[in-house]
């Protein structure tokens, strides 16, 4: 707690506009996402999880300002102690604190130019900031390179010569070459082979320990995201409905969803139990979603209250959130932190 | 033990591109009894999709099957070998969608758009009518409707009378794998191979389609050949478990054995390296060094050698290991285990 925080969302809102008919008339909009607010504190990472459609994309491409929030605020402190609301900002606004805020991205075969060079590929962003100087670029991107684990004398070749998780690490590489202070990375290891996923997952904890990185993991996978984050926040059709340490989120979620989330998941042992179908139904529409919590036609639990009121978010414990009505009387099992057995 | 219905040996299929010969399967064997369900695990390019795609004959050229025999057990009579049927002949269309069906891994892409899906399981199902029921009067139309209608309700599709008649685009992509489900079951399939069913899928309606999936198995007692690279999918789904790697059986046995007593390095490796929801946060993984080779520079000897933190000098890097016996129902390819055989390299 001690950390200050580098980021701030608050009250974060996102919608589209549904359009129809030729005159493309709005007839309605998508709540993407929905009054979502959390605190990122310098050297940590949050882990945003959430199954498709439930706007943890939106929210990092918001605070990535790729797109301007309906509403909200997201206050940013810059690298010279200012803080600043990025949800208002023009372009010309954002201009100096796009360096502070980089992007790793899901898809390592769609993301780095197949024209250029590795060179070219990371040296790009240091050309757009200002460093013209060739013979200092290739330095700066021969230390990038070394950094995320690649050979440097392999930088002027193209990215096809690559394999996925290389071009993972060159998009780190990339990332990292302007130092920011924010990293958000957007499913980075979804793409990647088990054996790469776990190469890449250390690289990051690695690199933000050296680097006093700050990182924003959005990633559906709870298994991932429970290897690097500090403090996971649960999405589900636009809200954020539970917020807590790794450590304690797991241990004792208080969320139906987050809980039934957790019990989804395949372990890979097959003494462990199964065929718990954690829930029937379907993820809500966000375009129209029930009356009341958007999670009652799923809940086991759901009482009268669910169906007509809409939970508000709450501190249950110190820095532990929750979005549910009966968050004090269930008793909700989660997923151990006892070692895995040995193989 | 029971004769397999389908015993798959030596298989090998390549891939003739201008840049090279790839030997996408190079030398896979394991057998498939009735009602069992078997697991087939890998990274990418480790082949099991075009294991897949030999056992139905729907290799895509340049790929062609260069060897090896895929036995196939019919009802009654001797087994077939697969391989030596014509892709597109009447022998094996009886097979193909009857006898042996597949559920894929993109419902959207497998479901024709301009037709409802209702439309496209009639059509399964008048097909292969006389594979299905041998005997009886032609099926109606109204009948299939009805049948489809049945089939609907039992993979848990709610308002089965309506959905019959949506097209897959206006399905989401639970209903829509329920539906391809569905489709495959329709002609009572005695083999169904699952390649990747709820990759596409989010988690919480992946619990749903696997337990659907366990449930019909038990009921009608199919076999399944189930492909995923979800270990933890495996766990849950499989009996049998044979774990590939550049085309090759690195190691197979009962599931139990594979998870928890492996013996390849490479299936070890691979099981430490999955993150897991029961360790403390912010732990760093055991991590297997290097990466997957490039299909076209797959080393010399045993495939994982450049990768293998137990790899014998001098003789892994120059045969091939053959896959033998290491327990009572497993089975590796490793010198570890078996020093002198090798196959030809």
């Amino acid at each position: 707690m001690s950390a200050t925080p580098l980021l701030e969302v608050r009250h974060l809102k996102k919608s589209f506009p549904i359009r129809r008919g030729w005159n493309r008339k709005v007839v309605g909009a998508v709540a993407a996402v929905d009054d979502v607010s959390f605190t990122i504190r310098e050297g940590e990472t949050l882990g945003l999880v959430g199954e498709s459609g439930c706007g943890k994309t939106t929210t990092a491409r918001c605070i990535l300002r790729a797109m301007a929030p309906t509403s909200g605020e997201i206050l940013f402190r810059a690298a010279d102690g200012r803080v600043v609301d990025l949800a208002p900002l023009s372009h010309t606004g954002l201009r100096p604190l796009r360096p502070q805020i980089q992007l790793i991205f899901q898809d390592p075969f769609g993301s780095l130019n197949p024209r250029m060079t590795i060179f070219d590929n990371v040296g790009e962003p240091l050309l757009v900031n200002g460093l013209r100087d060739r013979r200092a670029r290739l330095d700066r991107v021969a230390d990038l390179l070394e950094l995320t684990g690649l050979r440097p004398e392999h930088m002027h070749r193209f990215p096809h010569a690559f394999s996925g998780g290389q071009r993972q690490r060159i998009g780190i590489a990339r990332a990292l070459a302007t130092e920011p202070r924010l990293v958000v990375a957007d499913e980075p290891v979804s793409a990647l082979d088990v054996s790469v996923q776990a190469q890449v997952l250390n690289l990051l904890l690695e690199l933000q320990k050296r680097l006093h990185l700050t990182l924003l993991f959005v990633a559906h996978d709870l298994a991932v995201v429970k290897h690097i984050s500090d403090h996971v926040a649960v999405m589900y059709v636009g809200q954020l409905v539970e917020l807590a340490t790794a450590e304690a989120i797991f241990r004792h979620p208080r969320h139906p969803y987050t809980a039934a989330l957790m019990r989804a998941v395949p372990v890979p042992d097959p003494l462990a139990p199964s065929g718990d179908v954690a829930l029937a139904g379907e993820v809500a529409n966000p375009a129209n979603p029930p009356a009341g919590c958007y999670f009652h036609p799923r809940c086991p639990f759901v009482v009268e209250t669910c169906r007509t009121q809409t939970p508000p978010l709450r501190e249950i414990e110190d820095g532990h959130v929750v979005r549910c009505h009966r968050a004090d009387e269930l008793a909700l099992t989660g997923v151990g932190a006892e070692p895995r057995r040995t193989v | 033990m029971t004769t397999p219905l389908l015993r798959v040996e030596d298989l090998r299929v390549h891939f003739f591109l201008d840049e090279g010969l790839v030997r996408a399967v190079d030398g896979v064997s394991f057998d498939v009894h009735p009602g069992q369900v078997v697991g087939i695990v890998g990274e990418s390019g480790c082949g099991k999709s075009v294991t897949m795609k030999a056992i139905l004959q729907i290799v895509e050229p340049p790929g062609r099957i260069v060897g090896g025999r895929i036995l196939f057990q019919p009802d009654s009579g001797a087994a077939v070998d697969l391989t030596r049927l014509s892709p597109k002949g009447p022998a094996l269309r009886a097979i193909r969608g009857a006898e042996i069906a597949l559920i894929p891994q993109e419902p959207m892409a497998a479901f024709s758009p301009v037709h409802s899906v209702g439309e496209q399981i009639i059509e399964a199902l008048k097909l292969h009518e006389r594979q299905w029921r041998p005997s009886g009067p032609r099926l109606s139309r109204a009948e299939a409707r009805s049948m489809t209608v049945d089939l609907f309700r039992s993979v848990g599709i709610s308002m089965p009378e309506e959905r019959i008649d949506a097209y897959s685009w206006q399905l989401s992509g639970g209903l829509r794998q329920r539906a391809m489900i569905a489709m495959a079951l329709s002609c009572r399939p005695r083999l169904l191979i699952a390649d990747e069913p709820t990759t596409a899928i989010d988690v919480t309606t992946q619990a749903q389609i696997l337990n659907l999936l366990r449930d019909l198995q038990r009921r009608h007692g199919t076999a399944i050949v189930f492909i995923t690279h979800d270990l933890g999918v495996i766990a849950q789904m499989a009996r049998y478990v044979v774990v590939m790697y550049l085309g090759r059986v690195m190691e197979q046995g009962a599931v139990e054995e594979i998870f928890h007593a492996p013996k390849h390095p490479y299936t070890r490796a691979l099981l430490r390296s999955i993150p897991s929801v029961n360790v403390a946060p912010r732990t760093l993984l055991p991590t297997i060094a290097g990466s997957i080779p490039h299909p076209l520079g797959r080393p010399r000897g045993c495939p994982f050698h450049p990768r293998c933190p137990d790899a014998i000098p001098g003789v892994c890097a120059e045969r091939a290991p053959a896959l033998r016996p290491v327990g009572s129902t497993q089975l590796a390819s490793c010198f570890l285990y078996h020093r002198d055989e090798a196959v030809e390299p």
